[in-house]
C-alpha cells in the first residue's frame, strides 16, 4: 500500500477545487438532488407491497353472458378426460356440445396444484377474469380459493343431476358442506405400490415397510404433496388425519426425516414415480390409485396395497372462479357428467373413483371387470378404510407447508 | 453494452461569420437526437423488464404479511439474516455444483473448440451446427433424457459399477451405493451436459480469431507445440474462456431443474429453495430476499474473478 505522503500545495488546490467546483462539486444542489432521489425511491419500494388476496366481503360482481355465448372456458389436468384411441376426440364433450349447442374449449394447462395457483393469482386477487369458466383443483386448494373468496356459490337449479347423484361420502367436506361452492370431478385414493420384480417377490403393505424396510435401501419413493405423505405417515402412526394437530404434525415430519437421513429415501415426487416403478428404479411408492390401474395393464410386475392402517382419500373439484363470463354454461356442464351414463364413460377411460352415485351398472355395459373394481367404485370395505386430511388454517398452512418444504430439500 | 456504443462525438462548428439556415439548424440537432432515439426501445425494454421488476423485489423482501392480509413494506431487512443463517448450506451446494459443472465444462469445451477452430477444416459447420443441435428440443426433455442413461439398470450404469467407477465415486461422496440417479454426480452431469453449448461458443469464436500465422512463428522460434499453446493460443483465448465460464456458472448456479430432476432431497439447490418458498409456502418476502443474496453473491464471485482474469475487453 502507498506511504501516507503530504500532498503539494497544488494538487492541495486542484483536490479543493474538484471538490468545489465543476461536476464533481458537492454543492447544496447535488445534495438536495440526491436526498430526492433517496426519498423517490424509498416511497417507490414501500408503494410497492402486495395487496390482500382475500376476497371476501369485497363485491365482485360477476356478469354472466351464458344466454348469448355458447361457450364454456375448461381447464383441466392432463389425461384427466375420456380419449378416443386416435386421440383427436373427447366424446362426453362432443356429446354435451351436440345435446346442448354449448361449445367447450377444453384446455390441458393444470399440472400441479402449487404452480396452477401461481398462476391465477395475480388475477383472481385483483378481482379480474382469469379467462376460465370450470376449472379442476385438488381439495386442499379449493378450500384454500373458497376461503380467500375466489369461487363463485353454484345454482342448485341448474344443478339437478348433480344434487341427486352425488355419492353419500363427497357430500360434506369440512371446508365446503354441503357442496355450495364445489363438485367433485374425481376421487382420489392414495395407496402403496410397489414392482414385484424390483422387490424380489416380497410384498410391501405399509408404510413402515416403506420408512425402515433395509432391503428397499434408496429404492423409496413418497409423494410431494404434503397432505398425502403426511396423511399415509400419520395414519400408519395410528393418529387420524382428520384431527392432526402441531404435534401429530411434527412427529411424522419427525418419523419421515429419520428416512430421509438414512437415504432409504430416493425421492419426493409427483406424478412421475410412474416412469421409475415400471423402469425398477423405485422397488416401492406412495401412489395414486387410478395410475395403477392403467400402469398395471402395461406391466403385471406392479402391485398395489391398501394398507390395513388406512389410507388418505382426496377428490379433485370443480370450481367456477370469480368473474367467469359463463356461469350458467358451466353448470350445465357440472350437472351433464354426473348422469350416471356419461360418468361411466368418463371412469371407463381414466379410472379414478367416480363420485357419482348409479355409475356402476352403465360401467358394467362398457367392461364387468372396471365395475367390480373397488379402486373404481368403492365398496363398504374401502370406505371403512378411507381418511380425509382435515382442511388447515392459513396459519397452520403455512407453517405446515414450510416444516414439509424443509422435510423434501427447499 | 449497448450504452457503451452511444452517440459519436459531436463536434462543434467553428465560429461562422455567415448566419446558418434554420432548417440546416434543425437538421443537425435531428441528427443528434438519433441516437438516443435508437436507443429508446432498448431503454424502455430494460425498464419494463429488468429495472420493474427489480424494484418490484427489492420492495417485496423488505415487506412482512401473509397471503390473506397483504403485504406491506415494514423495512424488516431481518429476513436477509434469516434467509441466509437457514439456507446457507444451499447457497454452498448451487456455487460448489455449478463450479464443478463449469471447470468441467471447459475441460470437456476446450479441446473441442480447439478442434473445430483449428482442424475441422470443411467439417466445421457441421459440427458448430451439432454443438446447437440439444437446442433444438427442450430443456425439460433434455434433463429427463438423462434420468433414462442414468437409471439404475441402465447399460452405462451397470458398466460403470462393472469396472468399480462407482466404488471410487460413492468415496468421495459424489454417488450413494450403486446408482447415480439421485446423487450429486446426476445432478453435475446434468448441469455440464445442459450448459456446455454456451461454453464451447465463446471459445470457438476466440479461438477461430487468433491467426495461424502466430503458431508458425512459434515455432520458428524453437517453441514446443504445447509451449505455443502455453503462451500464445491459451492467452489470446482469454477473452472466450472468460466469457464461457460466465455464461455456464451464472445460469447453472441459479438452475433448479437438474436438481429437481436428477437430485434428492440432499441435493436441491437455491434455486429449488426460491421457488418453493415462492409458490408452495408463499413466503414471499423469503423468496425475493434469497433473490438478491443469490444476485449479490454472483455479482462478488464475477467481479473478483475478472478483477483476476484480467480481461477488459469483455463484450
Amino acid at each position: 500500500m502507498e506511504q501516507y505522503e503530504p500532498l503539494s500545495p497544488a494538487q492541495r488546490a486542484a483536490t479543493q477545487r474538484s471538490m468545489t467546483n465543476g461536476r464533481g462539486a458537492l454543492a447544496r444542489r447535488s445534495l438536495l438532488r440526491a436526498g430526492a432521489l433517496g426519498a423517490v425511491a424509498t416511497a417507490g419500494l414501500t408503494a410497492c407491497g402486495i395487496p390482500a388476496a382475500s376476497r371476501t366481503g369485497s363485491n365482485t360482481p360477476s356478469t354472466d353472458h351464458s344466454a348469448t355465448e355458447k361457450i364454456v372456458n375448461f381447464s383441466n389436468w392432463t389425461e384427466y378426460i375420456d380419449v378416443t384411441d386416435d386421440g383427436k376426440h373427447r366424446p362426453t364433450l362432443e356429446a354435451f356440445t351436440k345435446r346442448t349447442g354449448i361449445k367447450v374449449n377444453y384446455t390441458e394447462d393444470i399440472n400441479d396444484n402449487v404452480e396452477f395457483f401461481g398462476k391465477i393469482k395475480p388475477q383472481l386477487s385483483a378481482g379480474q377474469d382469469t379467462g376460465r369458466d370450470l376449472m379442476v383443483l385438488t381439495d386442499w386448494l379449493a378450500a384454500r380459493m373458497i376461503r380467500l373468496g375466489w369461487i363463485q356459490q353454484l345454482n342448485p337449479a341448474n344443478l339437478p343431476h348433480a344434487f341427486t347423484n352425488l355419492a353419500q361420502r363427497f357430500r360434506n367436506p369440512d371446508w365446503d358442506p354441503g357442496r355450495a361452492y364445489s363438485y367433485p370431478w374425481q376421487g382420489i385414493a392414495t395407496c402403496i405400490a410397489y414392482n414385484k420384480k424390483a422387490t424380489g417377490g416380497r410384498k410391501v403393505s405399509s408404510v413402515s415397510q416403506l420408512l425402515d424396510d433395509a432391503s428397499l435401501k434408496g429404492r423409496v419413493a413418497l409423494l410431494s404433496e404434503m397432505r398425502d405423505t403426511i396423511g399415509m405417515t400419520l395414519l400408519d402412526m395410528g393418529h387420524a388425519p382428520e384431527t392432526v394437530t402441531d404435534d401429530t404434525y411434527d412427529a411424522a415430519i419427525a418419523r419421515i426425516q429419520k428416512a430421509v437421513d438414512s437415504q432409504q429415501i430416493r425421492k419426493f415426487t409427483g406424478n412421475d414415480y410412474t416412469d421409475g416403478l415400471s423402469k425398477g428404479d423405485i422397488a416401492a411408492c406412495m401412489a395414486w390409485a387410478g395410475d395403477l390401474v392403467q400402469l398395471r395393464l402395461d406391466d403385471p410386475d406392479i402391485e398395489y396395497v391398501f394398507p390395513d392402517a388406512g389410507f388418505l382419500f382426496s377428490t379433485d373439484n370443480l370450481l367456477i372462479p370469480n368473474k367467469a363470463r359463463h356461469k350458467t354454461n358451466a353448470e350445465k356442464l357440472i350437472d351433464y357428467y354426473y348422469e350416471p351414463a356419461v360418468a361411466a364413460q368418463v371412469s371407463a377411460y381414466i379410472n379414478y373413483v367416480s363420485p357419482v352415485a348409479g355409475v356402476q351398472p352403465y360401467l358394467a355395459k362398457i367392461d364387468k371387470s372396471l365395475a367390480d373394481n373397488p379402486m373404481i367404485v368403492p365398496d363398504a370395505a374401502m370406505d371403512a378404510k378411507s381418511h380425509q386430511f382435515r382442511s388447515l388454517t392459513q396459519d397452520e398452512d403455512t407453517r405446515y407447508e414450510e416444516k414439509f418444504s424443509k422435510l423434501i430439500g427447499a | 453494452m449497448t450504452a457503451a456504443s452511444a452517440p459519436a462525438p459531436v463536434t462543434e462548428a467553428p465560429p461562422d461569420p455567415v448566419p446558418v439556415p434554420a432548417a440546416l439548424k434543425r437538421a443537425a440537432r435531428r441528427r443528434r437526437s438519433v441516437p438516443y432515439l435508437l436507443l429508446l426501445a432498448g431503454v424502455v425494454w430494460l425498464l419494463v423488464f429488468f429495472v420493474a421488476p427489480m424494484v418490484y423485489q427489492a420492495s417485496t423482501s423488505v415487506q412482512t404479511g401473509s397471503l390473506d392480509t397483504g403485504f406491506k413494506v415494514t423495512w424488516h431487512f431481518a429476513t436477509y439474516w434469516d434467509a441466509l443463517t437457514e439456507y446457507w448450506p444451499h447457497f454452498v451446494r448451487s456455487l460448489v455444483y455449478s463450479g464443478i459443472a463449469t471447470v468441467l465444462c471447459l475441460a470437456i469445451g476446450y479441446p473441442l473448440a480447439y478442434t473445430i477452430a483449428f482442424r475441422a477444416g470443411r467439417w466445421r459447420n457441421v459440427v458448430l451446427v451439432l454443438v446447437i443441435a440439444p437446442f433444438f428440443t427442450s430443456f425439460l426433455i433434455r434433463t429427463l433424457a438423462w434420468e433414462t442413461i442414468l437409471a439404475d439398470q441402465s447399460p452405462l450404469v451397470s458398466f460403470l459399477n462393472d469396472i468399480h467407477v462407482l466404488d471410487a465415486t460413492t468415496w468421495l461422496g459424489l454417488t450413494e451405493g450403486h446408482r447415480v440417479m439421485a446423487t450429486p454426480l446426476a445432478v453435475v452431469c446434468g448441469l455440464t451436459y445442459n450448459f456446455l453449448p454456451f461454453m464451447i461458443l465463446p471459445l470457438y469464436t476466440s479461438l477461430e480469431r487468433v491467426d495461424g500465422r502466430l503458431h508458425e512463428a512459434s515455432g520458428d522460434l524453437y517453441a514446443t507445440p504445447f509451449t505455443t499453446f502455453r503462451k500464445v493460443t491459451f492467452p489470446l483465448s482469454m477473452p472466450g474462456v472468460v466469457a464461457g465460464t460466465l455464461l455456464t456458472f451464472i445460469p447453472a448456479s441459479g438452475d433448479y431443474i437438474n436438481a429437481e430432476l436428477l437430485g434428492s432431497t440432499n441435493q436441491k439447490m437455491i434455486g429449488n429453495v426460491i421457488q418453493s418458498q415462492f409458490l408452495r409456502v408463499l413466503d414471499y418476502p423469503t423468496a425475493a430476499a434469497l433473490s438478491f443474496i443469490l444476485m449479490a453473491a454472483i455479482l462478488a464471485i464475477v467481479t473478483l474473478y475478472i478483477r483476476r482474469a484480467g480481461t477488459e475487453e469483455l463484450v
